[in-house]
């Protein structure tokens, strides 16, 4: 059919952030052993408990295998063969941001997140991850008049050791899987957070990552404590430069929301996800968790993947708290052959905790799209309730998707409710728009963002407006 | 029938159109030409080619014009995309108004009308303005203000549907609209609602063409011209009186008509 064709067409964007910056970075040696953990340790300067924390996490991956149950495929990683610290080489101290290298800065520009004081987005505190360092961190001294914290974390080991001591690795052990042991031994920056007792964080705060170079991984780690009575809302945004190598990032987030505190954490996924044939891209595989420890806490995830070659991620909830609340919000596109395997964990523990999981999938080309989801009742879990919509669209009739939901109750006095369906656009719908002057192009993307309708309401307005504009480019392309 | 002399050119003309899907051939060299101010009603069995005849003039990509021309206000549009013939002026009502899940009502009549208004050279409006201009539509079709924010044609009743799509054609105020089976599924109320819609639509500078089964609809708006479709051909064209003793004497009675021929 004519329109078939179309809509394969209109699905091939080309990648917008490709370019690779012409820095000069400081890159230890390829592999990975103790050595190599000590040197990126010593060269953070960290203190003691640091390098303890990695070396132990460092020995339990040597005994971990790599995961294979998810609905993957791809070539063995070798993982002596990536570098596993990548820096661009500055002056030793920066005091402020005059000091950055401007190719930097310019680099930001082109990604759209300015980072100098005249052209700074003005009402969200960006912290700019390049490789393996951060970059720069803009409105610290405003956030810090309301006792807010947002650095990279190293500083934050630096100057609040005491906070990264006591929750570093609490809600994503080391131990907990592969790429977390991985990302424990060698992560190299990332963000910290720390909003105060009874403080609404005054402005959105905000990561964007960057991996430039093509051989280094990317590992960050992101720590986020909400202390009671308080709220804050994250977002993340992450891009890189098209190569025909895969280049791995292992992340690990955690949050803590304390006794009525609340996090909502929205990220933006873009990062390269290789060409048509699947060759180069980003591998995605993230452990991203919140732990509802406070009573009446709440974690809300919303996430929009549209980029790397292979995406693996389960930003999940323990609902510890009385009365606590678990949120995921998804929409997955993948295109080509992309492979995404996502969704959420809600382990509910205590009672009266409640979980909502709307999870959207695209898939148009060849691609593979999954939702995986675990819901979990606790013994103590009385009167917790689950609510889970998965739904998924198929563009195209080479494209795939899967929903594999995973229930688990041990207590009888809760509810769990699960609704997934499936739709492809269809031709008739395709002319119904076209016939009252709707182009084909804007047709496929009105269709797509009303499928998407009720997660992008749950994304704060600027990011929304983004991801929608967002994936209308990654649906438009070359019809004339 | 229509070689006396018109005063103004046509809007619609459609010579000897052969039409096929799949290699299987639908229309077999159908002609037929609309005038401004004009009401043509198209009957016919089910099959005969009404259907797929306001399809192909509206642009749907499943079929394949082996043969003829169709021209819209004296240019010939056989290449043309489905958007393109709408914003210039040709409207299909469906005879199954399609559903679109998420995307809301107002947004798309909004988007449909911009698209025509772009067209016309005419400003474009935003939520507001537009909100004016949809409830004063609204009233033609007696349709609540609430079914704009639902999602388009989602959930909507057989009757809801059609009264959308003649809400569609208010908005859009096109040079001629083919309406497919509009006044299936109607009941007596809806049909007279829908009917007085049409009429206060169109004027003496549009035309319109009526596919339906029923005379009933006719009695409402009359036709000047009727045609009865078979086979994928035109096989015969009279006037309002035609359809009434159709009605009577059933599809049954065209088939001699065939072997007239």
């Amino acid at each position: 059919m004519v329109n078939e064709n179309l809509v394969k067409d209109v699905v091939k964007e080309p990648y917008k952030y490709g370019f690779v910056t012409d820095i000069e970075t400081e890159k230890i040696e390829k592999g990975l052993n103790e050595d190599i953990i000590k040197l990126i340790s010593q060269k953070k300067e960290e203190p003691k408990f640091l390098l303890d924390f990695r070396l132990k996490a460092f020995k339990k991956w040597q005994k971990m295998k790599e995961p294979n149950w998810a609905a993957l495929g791809y070539k063995k990683i070798d993982y002596q063969d990536i570098i596993y610290y990548s820096a661009p080489k500055q002056k030793e101290k920066i005091s402020s941001l005059d000091e950055v290298d401007p190719k930097l800065l310019e680099t930001f520009d082109k990604l759209g997140i300015p980072l100098t004081e005249q052209k700074k987005l003005t009402n969200v505190a960006v912290d700019a991850v390049f490789d393996s360092v951060s970059i720069a961190t803009t409105f610290r001294e405003e956030l810090a008049e309301h006792g807010v914290i947002f650095c990279s974390i190293s500083e934050a080991v630096k100057n609040h050791a005491d906070l990264i001591e006591k929750y570093l690795g609490t809600v994503v052990p080391a131990s907990d899987n592969y790429f977390a042991a991985l990302n424990s031994a060698v992560f190299s920056d990332g963000s910290f957070v720390y909003i105060p007792k009874g403080v609404t964080c005054p402005m959105d705060l905000s990561s964007y990552f960057r991996i430039n170079s093509g051989d280094s991984g990317q590992f960050e780690r992101t720590l986020i404590i909400a202390e009671e009575s308080s709220s804050v809302s994250y977002l993340e945004g992450c891009t890189a430069p098209m190569f025909d190598t895969n280049t791995l990032h292992a992340a690990v987030v955690e949050l803590i929301a304390l006794d009525d505190a609340s996090i909502k954490y929205s990220t933006v996924q873009n990062w390269y996800a290789g060409d048509e044939e699947g060759i180069g891209g980003i591998f995605n595989f993230v452990t991203k968790r919140g732990k509802c420890l406070g009573k009446r806490s709440k974690i809300s995830w919303s996430q929009v993947e549209t980029g790397s070659a292979i995406t693996w991620k389960y930003p999940s909830c323990l609902l510890l708290g009385e009365e606590s609340v678990g949120e995921f919000y998804s929409v997955a596109l993948t295109n080509n052959l992309q492979q995404a395997d996502t969704g959420t964990k809600m382990i509910h523990i205590g009672p009266k905790t409640k979980s909502t999981i709307v999870s959207k999938g695209i898939s148009a080309g060849n691609s593979k799209n999954s939702y995986r989801g675990l819901v979990k009742m606790g013994t103590k879990a009385t009167g917790s309730r689950n609510y889970s919509q998965c739904d998924s669209m198929l563009i195209g009739d080479q494209a795939s998707a899967n929903t594999f939901p995973y229930i688990k109750s041990q207590q009888p006095n809760s509810e769990i409710e699960h609704e997934a369906s499936t739709c492809r656009i269809s031709e008739d719908q395709l002319f119904y728009l076209q016939s009252r002057g709707i182009e084909f192009e804007e047709a496929v993307s009105m269709m797509v963002s009303g499928f998407c309708r009720d997660v992008f309401n749950q994304l704060p307005m600027e990011f929304a407006a983004e991801a929608d504009k967002l994936l209308a480019l990654k649906l438009e392309g070359s019809v004339g | 029938m229509q070689s006396k002399m018109k005063e103004s050119d046509p809007i619609l003309e459609v010579e000897n159109l052969s039409a096929s899907t799949d290699n299987l051939p639908i229309l077999k060299g159908v002609s037929l030409t609309v005038y401004p101010g004009e009401i043509h009603a198209i009957m016919g069995r089910n099959g005969c080619g009404k259907s797929t005849l306001s399809k192909i003039i509206a642009g749907h990509p499943s079929y394949n014009i082996t043969n003829g021309d169709i021209k819209f206000l004296g240019e010939n549009i056989n290449s043309l995309e489905p958007e393109e013939r709408s914003q210039s002026g040709i409207f299909l009502g469906f005879q199954y108004p399609i559903e679109i899940p998420g995307v809301s009502n107002l947004e798309f009549l909004r988007v449909s009308t911009n698209a025509r208004r772009k067209f016309l050279n005419k400003e474009e409006l935003d939520t507001f303005d537009f909100e004016v201009l949809v409830k004063e539509k609204l009233e033609i079709v007696k349709m609540d203000h609430a079914f704009l924010s639902r999602s388009v044609n989602q959930g909507f009743s057989g009757g809801e549907k059609k009264r959308n799509e003649i809400l569609q054609m208010a908005l859009l105020e096109p040079k001629i609209a083919i309406l497919d089976e509009t006044d299936s599924g109607l009941d007596i109320d809806a049909l007279r609602i829908v009917a007085s819609g049409i009429k206060k639509i169109s004027n003496a500078q549009t035309g319109i063409i009526l596919i339906t089964h029923y005379q009933r609809l006719l009695d409402e708006i009359k036709p000047n011209y009727v045609h009865v479709m078979s086979d994928g051909q035109i096989i015969k064209t009279g006037d309002s009186d035609l359809a009434l003793e159709l009605e009577e004497k059933g599809y049954e009675w065209t088939d001699n008509f065939i072997k007239e021929t």
